[in-house]
């Protein structure tokens, strides 16, 4: 009977929704959009599997490119009409309570695609295409190849939700389901206990970060319910409330709504409290950090502060907090990227300190700022991911940039879309970066949003200062990391892993060679100590089987998905694990394992995060972070958890070589498009229309003091006259210094390490040893963590159960043993009293009787007389008896007498 | 004195005194045969008694003649019985000494 | 008038017990599984006759099938054989139906059985404790109420105590005495409430009622004052420990711990539900005043289940150093189903959480809990009985890399653990959602007084205590994702290489319980609009704060 409701309400609100948005879309066609990929995930899990894995790959792209078009399609119209399509399905959570004034938490399934949702899906469909084509090669001799397309497809199904949702719930069903992906794709390959605890962690930091968002949101939800009558979570209805009751709302109320909220945003997309999963998140495949970790999820948070836009501007105090940890996270990270060797690493703290500005210009209330450099970010920072991964793909799992160096003759296209894709990161003019960082350190420092604040004019100057040197450091890291990468001298030939025949430059023959010496080392070669930190005991090409107790996984098998129904018989036939075709690489980090010393007989990765029992230093928890400096325990080469699967062992490759089509094919288009997606933002000081400013207005427009004039947003071509635009001096100037900070950075970077060989940095790190130790070990805040966090919490976990166990239990078991004690009481009572009462009776009848036996002498003549006796006193009886006259009178009379 | 004048006294008086002998006689002999003398002279001062008592009832006194048969008939199988016993105890104890036989004390 | 479903519900087990007994061993499992399908298909029939708007014609307002019959005349005042079923119990039934068949299937592969030693006696005392269940979530008279109450315990006592694990005496006599002392105090109130309540207050002899109806029709004006309140209390420790809120739960862990699979996935699913759905019809309806008045205490009860369930769960998976009672040798326990065993006291607070928020959207969370809670839970219980079959150990750090080796097992355990986190999408995010909103609006005109004149709104207190338990949810994400990770993920642990994955027995029992908690997740209103109308009449009956407007 409920089945029939649902249906009814299904075509009823379609075809009510079709009529109301000007756009003839029906809700199911606007659905299709996130649920096509989720069909692909259940698609491959169920059948893909057994398929070919070309038919796995053109289904999953296939689905992927159907979203996308239909994505533009929706833009266009949207574009067109001005106004958001929205696509109503029916109640979803929904209590119908008493009508009158009675709660009914009311949340559809209802989508609503508008101004911002459209740069969204635009973003995750068209990068999520080029991804999904990219792994086709990249994860090629993947085992468990359909499983991975089915979570790539499930996480692109929720994040459109999380994007197309018209209330808090959906958006918070798409929020976790986005982390539940992350969870499955970080620890993909499940083998290996880090990446295992990797995903875990974020999964658990996200958890932490949603128990702020919904304290905020169910606070924010009973507040206007309660005050305004109006019992909602929809964006839209949210925002007529509380735009209409501006002034009505208390303060305090909003900022603490926001914080929460904002909170909930630094989990997600990791800002500073919060952050710590996502440099742990590269142990997932290359293109799921490329997807998950650059392009989307991460920037979830900026979204939902983008959409609550109306709420945020409520209170400058939340908006200056959003500002001052975006600012603090884009200094803290670019700095911890500096001196990080894993090329992923160095491109996961970017991408925090990207996120860090985004949140900077958010907070500043310049949201269409902050949306477009989020936009901007998406397509140079996927490139550079690919690029890395596509390096690691050509290094066989290589990792470590200080084991690379001369790919660029090796790599050419790879070379020169990742040069692209890192100036326009560095904010170099014509690039797309430039734009977008430009626009936020302008809008940070002409704001006006916190002068009513305490803070004052100069909090946005300093928020610029902060600002322009995080801008100055990434340039320095990324230029510092192409060199390394790319025109160093190459390394990997050093490393014997590979014949290292014919190397540019002819420099094959001193095998020591100094560490990091730059191709473009004009100077004299320096005869460098020997470097302890490279012994040639790198194995052979093929990694030979892993030591260590366990096999390192068995032999994985035949390519079952998450939810394998193949039969059971086909894996038993399969031998006893064959040596894993796992590369060597990771049997250093087991060396990790057996020496984690431990204090107490707690088994060995038993802390929850799996960070190692704390050792006082050497780099317990991150296996697979290696590190250069020649540290006490000697990895010996970089041990590259991403290479544990798949692609290592694949195809034997004698030297660094081009990826494949697919990849660069990917590659170039990002590249090119974070070249050209700069000009969209170009800013009317240099007479340019900022059509992405005006496209993402309407969704902004409550406070945008420019765009307040027109509510009906006209066509993006003619310009309003009205709108003059203030061609402010000051603007010139910043730009002059941002393009300033950019050339510095890249300059000082080439002269460091292009020059000088990176012999200032080698100066550097001996002078100022645990700077470099505290910065290359992210000062150590996972060890803070763990040591603030976890083991406190864990300790109280076993604190709990055993009060549980001793205290609780004890008073259950302490009642027990008194009712057993009383128990035994009452049967000692029972035993001596009453007992003995009975037993005395019959001693004392055996007593009497002994007395009595003795009249029973035998003597006939005794009997005789005691029986004539005994007749007498019967007969006298008898005779008192008949003369009864009352003998008491007759007594008294005689005796007493006093009457 | 003894001889007052109601014939029913007079009978009473001699069944008193006989009574009394058999009961003396049954205290104070030691031979089990005279006790069961002394026995029959109980039993037959009631005799008297019954006899005597019948003449006096309102009917024509026949209850007290019937009685006093059944009594002659009871001392009689009585006698039996006891004599028989003073045989046995003859045969055990060599006598017929009442209190020697006093194996009934334990 | 009368129905007769209702009874049938009841009688179609114990007449399969009867059988049991009678029958040759061999037939004892078809016979059986043939009365859990009778029971359950009485149930879905119930559910399916249940029509949320109660028509009015029903005799009584509010309760659909009726059934009623004096059972003991007893001159001042009946003891009637009463049966009927509204929002709140009818999903009950539908659940003991189904989760009863789908235990007696999982005991057909029971490793006992290659003896058919006590077969007969394990299957007769299920079925008597399955008419036991039906009987409490049926019965709207007071006397019978409790007489299925106790009439549950024995059967519970035996299939712990004979089938169970190595310590399964000392959990059947804790399990017995616990609900024991508990339903001493129920008999002690409902014989307290027999002897005022006056039904017709013409006649001149005093008529007391069990009647349930009439009771909380009468109940709300006369049942008022101090004694009352410690009426309540008596009822709420009686239906506490059966929930089990914190000081009463030491019980469950043990014997979940000691039962067989299928008889912890009976006791999770159903009996732990008893103690909330007495509150929703005895405590609740009857003495409202003092429900109100108890209403902040047990929010913070609920909350402190909640993170006391989730840090013992949590401790179980690094292990607590713990002495074995007999043999008194140090051992570090690690668990697995006792883990489940602790997030089942966890998600229990949210029940408890939703009922002391007094508002259709915390109650109805809390219905909608217990419902998620029985199937969840089963699902976790069966799925932990899968490996114990094969391994027969239930160490957590024992296993290691299991998705590898059994890929089927290894997703299910995913949907179920998910699924028992509160993943949104899935049911249990749902149920825990209204639970936290009913509980973030709760508020009533009760005032904490902590200095003289300062006072904590209780709108403040149950907003802080909401809060807390939403951390709560946290903890769960902890636990359930470190233990999947040290059972199923890492390096296969070479001692399981030849672990078979899950026969078709298992699969038949565990994937319509997942199927159920997708479809609800997906769309609740299935769900919800059985439940709202009782919710609401229940609102409107208990006079809550939230519906007289008196909170503002």
């Amino acid at each position: 009977m409920d089945l029939h409701t649902f249906v009814s309400a299904l075509q009823e609100q379609g075809s009510h929704a079709a009529e109301a948005a000007a756009p003839a879309f029906s809700p199911l066609m606007v659905w299709m959009v996130p649920l096509l990929p989720v069909f692909g995930f259940l698609f491959q899990t169920f059948i893909g599997r057994k398929l070919p894995k070309p038919v796995v790959s053109f289904v999953s792209c296939g689905v992927i490119f159907a979203s996308c078009v239909l994505s533009w399609v929706f833009f266009f119209s949207v574009k067109s009409a001005g106004q958001p399509i929205v696509a109503m399905l029916g109640p979803w959570v929904q209590v119908p309570g008493l009508k009158d004034g009675l709660l009914s938490v009311i949340a559809e399934h209802k989508l609503v695609v508008d101004q911002l949702t459209c740069v969204m899906i635009l973003v995750i469909t068209n990068i999520g295409f080029l991804i999904h084509v990219y792994s086709i090669s990249y994860m090629a001799e993947e085992k468990r190849y359909a499983r991975y397309f089915s979570y790539l497809n499930l996480f692109t199904g929720f994040m459109l939700i999380l994007v197309m949702a018209s209330n808090v719930l959906l958006m918070f069903v798409g929020w976790e389901g986005v982390g539940l992906c992350s969870y499955l794709l970080i620890g993909f390959w499940f083998e290996k206990k880090e990446n295992a605890s990797a995903g875990m962690k974020a999964f658990v930091v996200n958890r932490v970060g949603d128990l702020a968002f919904t304290i905020g949101a169910l606070t924010l939800f009973v507040y206007l319910g309660r005050t305004f009558g109006v019992w909602t979570i929809d964006f839209q209805a949210m925002k007529e409330v509380i735009t209409a009751h501006k002034d009505a709302i208390p303060m305090g109320l909003s900022t603490f709504v926001c914080i929460m909220l904002f909170i909930g945003a630094t989990g997600k997309s990791a800002q500073v409290p919060l952050y710590v999963w996502l440099p742990d998140a590269m142990a997932g495949p290359t293109p799921v950090s490329a997807l998950i970790h650059a392009a989307t999820m991460v920037t979830a948070g900026v979204y939902m502060i983008a959409r609550l836009n109306f709420l945020f501007v409520l209170s400058p105090t939340a908006l200056a907090v959003v500002t001052g940890v975006g600012a603090f996270t884009a200094i803290f990270a670019g700095s911890i990227g500096i001196a990080q060797n894993d090329i992923k690493k160095v491109l996961a703290y970017s991408t925090v300190s990207q996120l860090g500005f985004m949140f900077m210009g958010v907070g500043v209330g310049a949201f269409a700022a902050g949306v477009f450099h989020l936009f901007t970010h998406a397509f140079f920072k996927a490139c550079l991911f690919l690029g890395s991964g596509s390096v690691i793909h050509g290094m066989g799992g290589e990792q470590d940039i200080t084991k690379m160096g001369g790919l660029k003759s090796k790599m050419p296209y790879t070379y020169w879309t990742f040069l692209l894709a890192s100036l326009a990161l560095s904010g170099v003019p014509p690039l797309a970066g430039f734009f977008s960082k430009d626009e936020i350190l302008w809008q940070a420092w002409s704001t006006t949003q916190f002068s009513t604040t305490g803070l004052g004019m100069w909090y946005g100057k300093i928020i610029w200062l902060i600002g322009a040197t995080a801008a100055a450091t990434t340039a320095f890291y990324m230029t510092r990391l192409v060199i390394k990468t790319f025109l160093d001298r190459p390394k990997w030939a050093t490393a014997s892993a590979f014949s290292g025949a014919g190397l540019p430059g002819g420099k094959d023959d001193e095998s020591e060679l100094p560490q990091d010496e730059s191709m473009l080392d004009l100077g004299a070669i320096k005869k460098k100590p020997k470097n302890p930190s490279s012994p040639s005991n790198r194995p052979a090409p093929l990694p030979g089987p892993m030591k260590g107790d366990e096999p390192a996984s068995a032999d994985l098998p035949e390519d079952e998905s998450m939810l394998d129904f193949g039969k059971i018989a086909r894996k038993k036939a399969q031998p006893p694990p064959a040596p894993a075709p796992v590369p060597a690489a990771s049997h250093g980090h087991d060396e990790h394992d057996h020496d984690h010393g431990h204090a107490h007989d707690l088994p060995q990765d038993e802390s929850m995060l799996d960070l190692g029992r704390v050792r006082p230093f050497a780099a317990a928890h991150d296996a697979h972070d290696s590190h250069d400096a020649p540290a006490a325990h000697d990895s010996g080469h970089g041990h590259s958890d991403d290479s544990g699967h798949g692609h290592g062992g694949g195809h034997g490759h004698g030297e660094p070589h081009e990826s494949p089509a697919f990849m660069l094919f990917a590659l170039i288009v990002l590249a090119a498009g974070s070249a050209a997606v700069g000009f969209l933002g170009w800013p009317p000081a240099l007479g340019g229309t900022n059509v992405f400013e005006h496209w993402l207005a309407p969704v902004v427009e409550a406070h945008e003091a420019k765009a307040a004039g027109h509510e009906t947003h006209a066509k993006a071509e003619h310009e309003p006259a009205s709108e003059e635009h203030h061609s402010n001096p000051m603007e010139y100037v910043l730009m002059l210094v941002s393009i300033g900070a950019a050339a510095g950075g890249i300059f000082f970077g080439w002269i460091v390490y292009g020059k000088r060989m990176g012999v200032p940095a080698k100066d550097f790190t001996e002078k100022h040893k645990e700077l470099y130790e505290l910065v290359r070990d992210k000062y150590r805040i996972d060890e803070l963590y763990e040591a603030a966090v976890i083991n406190p919490l864990l300790d109280l976990n076993e604190g709990t159960c055993r009060f549980d166990n001793e205290v609780v239990d004890g008073a259950v078991n302490g009642a027990a043993r008194v009712g057993i004690i009383v128990a035994k009481g009452t049967g000692l009572v029972d035993n001596e009293v009453v007992d003995a009462a009975v037993n005395g009776a019959a001693v004392a009848t055996q007593m009497v009787a002994r007395k009595v036996r003795r009249a029973q002498t035998g003597n006939i003549k005794q009997y005789l007389t005691f029986a004539l006796v005994g007749g007498l006193f019967v007969i006298a009886a008898f005779c008192l008896w008949l003369t009864r006259t009352n003998l008491w009178s007759t007594f008294t009379e005689t005796f007493g007498g006093n009457r | 004195m003894i001889f007052s004048r109601h014939p029913l006294e007079q009978m009473l008086i001699l069944s008193a005194i006989v009574f009394c002998c058999g009961v003396y006689t049954i205290l104070t002999r030691k031979n089990a045969v005279s006790i069961l003398m002394g026995v029959e002279l109980v039993l037959n001062a009631a005799n008297l008694n019954f006899v005597a008592f019948s003449q006096y009832t309102r009917t024509g006194g026949v209850h007290g003649n019937v009685f006093t048969i059944f009594v002659i008939l009871l001392a009689a199988a009585e006698a039996a019985v006891a004599l028989a016993i003073i045989i046995g105890i003859y045969q055990n104890f060599g006598r017929v000494d009442v209190d020697e036989a006093d194996g009934m004390k334990e | 008038m009368n129905e007769h479903l209702l009874s049938l519900t009841i009688w179609i087990p114990i007449i399969g017990a009867l059988l049991v007994t009678i029958a040759p061993k061999s037939a004892t499992k078809g016979l059986s599984v043939l009365a859990s399908l009778g029971a359950m298909i009485a149930s879905i029939l119930v559910a399916a006759r249940f029509t949320p708007n109660a028509p009015p014609n029903s005799p009584v307002p509010g309760f659909q099938l009726i059934e009623k019959y004096t059972w003991i005349p007893i001159s001042t005042g009946n003891i009637e054989y009463f049966l009927g079923v509204d929002g709140i119990s009818v999903t009950m039934v539908l659940l003991t139906g189904i989760l009863s068949f789908l235990c007696i299937l999982a005991s057909w592969g029971f490793e006992h059985w290659h003896t058919n030693k006590g077969i007969k006696g394990y299957f007769a005392l299920f079925l008597l404790l399955e008419a036991g269940m039906m009987g409490v979530f049926e019965s709207l008279d007071f006397f019978l109420f409790y007489v299925f109450w106790e009439m549950m315990l024995l059967p519970m006592y035996f299939l712990i105590g004979i089938w169970g694990g190595p310590r399964r005496e000392y959990a059947a006599i804790k399990f017995f005495l616990y609900t024991l002392a508990g339903s001493v105090f129920m008999l002690v109130v409902m014989l307290a409430m027999y002897f005022t309540v006056d039904i017709d207050p013409a006649t001149p002899g005093r008529q007391g009622t069990f009647n349930l109806v009439t009771l909380s029709n009468l109940g709300p004006a006369i049942f008022k004052g101090f004694w009352w309140k410690m009426a309540f209390l008596g009822l709420y420790v009686g239906f506490a420990i059966k929930v089990p809120v914190f000081p009463f739960h030491t019980w469950l862990p043990d014997a979940h711990v000691e039962a067989p699979t299928p008889i912890s996935v009976i006791l999770a699913g159903v009996l732990l539900k008893m103690g909330t759905y007495g509150l929703l019809r005895i405590s609740y309806p009857l003495l409202p005043e003092a429900a109100l008045w108890f209403a902040p205490f047990m929010m913070a009860f609920g909350t402190w289940n909640i993170i006391y369930g989730s840090l013992c769960a949590m401790a179980q998976i690094r292990g607590v150093p713990r002495v074995n009672s007999q043999t008194g040798e140090k051992f570090i326990e690690r668990d697995l189903k006792k883990m489940i065993a602790y997030s089942s006291v966890a998600h229990m607070g949210f029940c408890l959480l939703g009922l002391a928020a007094c508002n259709p959207a915390g109650l109805s969370g809390c219905l909608f809990q217990m419902w998620n809670h029985g199937i969840i839970t089963s699902m976790l219980f069966l799925l932990v009985g899968v490996v114990y079959d094969r391994a027969h150990h239930r160490n957590i750090d024992g296993f290691g890399g299991l998705w590898t080796q059994m890929p089927q097992y290894g997703a299910l355990t995913a949907l179920a653990f998910m699924a028992s986190l509160g993943l949104p999408g899935l049911s249990g995010f749902v149920s825990e959602f209204l639970s936290f909103a009913g509980g973030f609006q709760a508020g009533s005109e009760f005032r904490f007084e902590i200095l003289p004149d300062r006072y904590i709104e209780s709108a403040t207190w149950f907003k802080v205590l909401t809060s807390i338990s939403i951390g709560g949810v946290v903890l769960g994400a902890g636990y359930f994702l470190w233990s999947y990770q040290k059972v199923f993920q890492g390096p296969l642990n070479p001692k399981y290489a030849t672990l078979s994955d899950m026969n078709p027995l298992e699969m038949v029992t565990v994937w319509p319980l997942a199927i159920i908690a997708v479809i609800l997740g997906v769309y609740p209103s299935f769900y919800l609009n059985i439940i709202m109308p009782s919710i609401n009449a229940l609102a409107v009956h208990m006079q809550m704060p939230w519906v007289t407007g008196m909170v503002k």
